[in-house]
């Protein structure tokens, strides 16, 4: 191709020639036929100014080009050395590149001020507790005994002031209930004495009789009220003793005291009951009485009265003038009947005037008798309402009473109930301690014998044991030899196998020609993976192999040694071409570059390299030091720096040794392996 | 092969060189004679342009690999 290429331009340029021979001959022919007129200074003046018209203006447009767009002014401070300078002078320094503002970042200190709060807690305890020593036994009983004979001396007394008090004061309240009945007694009597002496049907010297009777009966009265007075008196003063009493025995908190306490209010109690019973029925006697005595007081007053009238009318006629009535002239009847008129005219008016009275007189009575109704009625409440209230205190006594027994009871029964168990595990423990030492004792010689025994026939069990164990243990070592040598056996086959396998696949390596690549080596391949299924190293390492060495086959070594030159000469001519530089001008350069070029054709490569070594020309000298050497994968390396058109030119040639040299190392790596594997499974003899 | 890339280029670039510059050389040659009156300049400049259009496609096709495709974006 390059040397058609060669052909090509000759014939060009012989064409050119002929052209621009042709060519060239008329204008010489028309300038000389145009420019005989004008001199030759002109011609040359003209054509100066010409030139410098064009260079100034060719100058100047590019300043102001460059001035307008600043991209092409560094494009020419690139490319035209000292431009730059002309620039500056013309336009003044170039406008500074864009940078992207670089936002700083606002750091926001946050400082937190944990303010430190002390805690002073000082809390004075100053606990003195009093020494608690525990108290011996005796001494707890000591004090408790002598607590309760406390309790009973004070109880004791405390029942006998009680009992004495209730005496004296159920004594009084008799008598005081005594006394009243014997005014209510003495009551009824005088009422009904005076009933009968109002009554005046009596023959008139029993009237005296009466009379006397009566004011007997009177005198009993007041003698009678007098004393009950004096008795309730005494009798409320006993209760009083008798309340002071129980409160003072409730206070001192006996419990044993309760319950005759409880009796002791009780009878109080009914005791003031009867005798507020004893006084409404007297009070109630006397406003009777009271009442009797008032009417016979008016009766007498109107007897009084009518005899002093009579005796007015008559005076002769002295009392008793119902036996006189035959003694009676008719004028004296006349008179006594005109002063009976009258008198039963004017009792008539006084009947009338009391009639009309009377309504009003009823009323203000009635008025009287309910306020006097009233105030007993709240007499009798209040009282009958501390009488209920009483009661009903003295019910709920009695029942806390009961049901703190009932409790204490209860108590008293856990109580015993827990001794009851503490005894009977007590009892137990003993029993168990009892019977253990009864047998250590009876067992001690016993068992000196049996453990004597027993150790014999310990120490002949530990002899079989032990024997039976070495036997047992040899028997297994035989046995596991045995299976270690198969397996060892095992592997060793398996190794060989292997190894067969890897150097059959080396030996299709050996199959490349000249020119063409190996057979596929898919077979061998196949071959290891079935024969080395277990091994795992293996599978990988086969199945790490590319896919076209398998399929394929790779190039030999030689083979690509020779293709490696045809490379070299291709990428020295097209070295100069890249993705900036590829018009054919360039290639023309390229191609001039490669033949003037003298270098020398392998070049050691150093150990490290540098940029200038990157460099088209140096890389090839390299490879070509490297693969004369037989380093394949060196020569690849140096290969691979190679960049634009050289680059795609070596590009198939390098995928090749790649693969080859991929190949070769996982066949190498499988051959040490099977190697190694093998040395493994030898014993030595 | 890579390798064989660049030449198989030059071979076409050549083939079309001749292709053109023949037939460039040939309507020159057609249009000299019909329309222009036995004068060179046709025949070269005919001939020229057969020339720069050969090179031309030459170039493109040595430098197809590196040329930049670039498409404007639809605005969405």
């Amino acid at each position: 191709c390059c040397s058609a290429c060669e052909i090509m331009i000759c014939l060009f340029v012989s064409l050119q020639q002929c052209v621009w021979g042709k060519v060239k001959a008329h204008p010489l022919q028309h300038c000389r036929r145009y420019t005989t007129a004008g001199d030759s200074g002109s011609n040359a003046g003209k054509i100066v100014a010409a030139s410098l018209l064009t260079v100034g203006g060719g100058l100047g447009s590019t300043i102001l080009y460059a001035k307008w767009d600043p991209k092409f002014r560094a494009n020419i401070e690139k490319s035209v050395p000292y431009s730059d300078q002309l620039f500056e002078m013309a336009l003044g320094p170039p406008p500074p590149p864009l940078v992207p503002l670089q936002k700083k970042p606002v750091r926001v200190t946050i400082t937190f001020t944990f303010p430190l709060s002390v805690f002073d807690a000082c809390l004075h305890k100053d606990h003195h507790e009093p020494a608690l020593k525990e108290r011996p036994a005796e001494e707890v009983s000591a004090r408790l005994a002598q607590q309760d004979k406390v309790e009973q001396d004070a109880l004791a007394a405390l029942t006998a002031g009680l009992e004495e008090s209730l005496g004296s004061s159920a004594k009084t309240t008799l008598q005081a209930i005594g006394a009243q009945e014997a005014v209510l007694t003495a009551i009824a009597t005088h009422t009904n004495k005076l009933k009968e002496a109002m009554d005046s049907q009596t023959p008139p010297d029993e009237k005296s009789t009466q009379w006397k009777a009566l004011n007997e009966a009177l005198s009993d009265r007041t003698r009678a009220m007098e004393e009950a007075e004096e008795a309730l008196l005494k009798a409320k003063g006993e209760l009083e003793i008798l309340r002071g009493v129980i409160n003072s025995a409730k206070q001192s908190k006996i419990d044993a005291a309760r319950p005759q306490i409880l009796a002791a209010e009780e009878n109080l109690h009914s005791m003031i009951v009867d005798l507020d019973k004893v006084v409404t029925k007297v009070q109630t006697a006397q406003t009777e009485a009271k009442i009797m005595s008032q009417y016979s007081e008016l009766v007498n007053e109107a007897k009084a009265q009518f005899q002093q009238e009579l005796a007015n009318i008559t005076p002769e006629i002295q009392a008793n003038w119902k036996g006189l009535s035959g003694k009676l002239s008719a004028d004296d009847l006349n008179s006594l009947i005109a002063h009976a008129h009258r008198r039963i005219d004017q009792l008539n008016r006084e009947l009338a005037e009391q009639r009309v009275r009377e309504q009003i007189h009823i009323e203000v009575a009635l008025e009287q008798q309910k306020l006097e109704d009233q105030k007993a009625l709240e007499r009798a409440v209040a009282s009958a309402l501390e009488h209920r209230r009483e009661d009903m205190r003295l019910e709920q006594e009695k029942k806390v009473q009961e049901v703190r027994e009932v409790m204490e009871a209860e108590m008293r029964t856990q109580l015993r109930r827990q001794a009851a168990a503490h005894t009977d595990h007590l009892r137990d423990v003993l029993k168990v301690q009892e019977q253990e030492l009864h047998e250590e004792i009876m067992n001690s010689k016993m068992m000196e014998q049996e453990t004597h025994y027993r150790r014999l026939t310990q120490e002949q069990l530990d002899t079989f044991t032990l024997d039976m164990n070495a036997a047992y243990a040899r028997l297994k070592g035989i046995e596991e030899a045995i299976d270690s040598h198969v397996i060892a056996e095992e592997e060793a086959r398996k190794a060989h196998q292997l190894w067969l396998s890897v150097e059959a696949l080396n030996y299709t390596l050996k199959s490349a020609g000249a020119d063409s690549p190996t057979e596929p080596l898919e077979g061998a391949v196949g071959v290891i993976k079935e024969n080395c299924a277990e091994n795992e190293f293996a599978q990988a390492l086969a199945s790490a192999l590319p896919e076209e060495s398998l399929s394929r086959g790779i190039y030999g070594e030689a083979s690509l040694r020779a293709r490696f030159y045809d490379i070299r000469r291709l990428a020295r001519r097209v070295a100069l071409i890249d993705e900036t530089r590829n018009s054919l001008y360039q290639y023309f350069l390229s191609y001039l570059q490669s033949i003037l070029l003298f270098e020398r054709e392998q070049v050691a490569p150093p150990a490290k390299l540098a940029p200038e070594d990157l460099d088209t020309f140096r890389l090839l000298a390299y490879a070509t030091y490297s693969i004369e050497r037989g380093d394949l994968e060196l020569a690849a390396k140096f290969v691979n720096q190679l960049r634009g058109a050289s680059q795609r030119v070596a590009q198939d040639w390098l995928k090749e040794a790649r693969l080859t040299l991929e190949t070769k190392q996982v066949i190498s790596l499988l051959l040490a392996y099977a190697n190694a594997v093998g040395l493994g499974t030898t014993q030595a003899p | 092969m890579s390798e064989k890339e660049l030449g198989q280029k030059w071979d076409r670039c050549l083939a079309d060189c001749a292709v053109k510059f023949g037939t460039g050389l040939g309507l020159g040659i057609v249009f000299s004679v019909v329309f222009f009156k036995r004068r060179t300049w046709p025949i070269v400049f005919g001939t020229g342009l057969g020339l720069g259009m050969a090179y031309s496609n030459c170039q493109n096709d040595l430098r197809s690999r590196y040329v930049l495709h670039s498409k404007v974006a639809k605005e969405q």
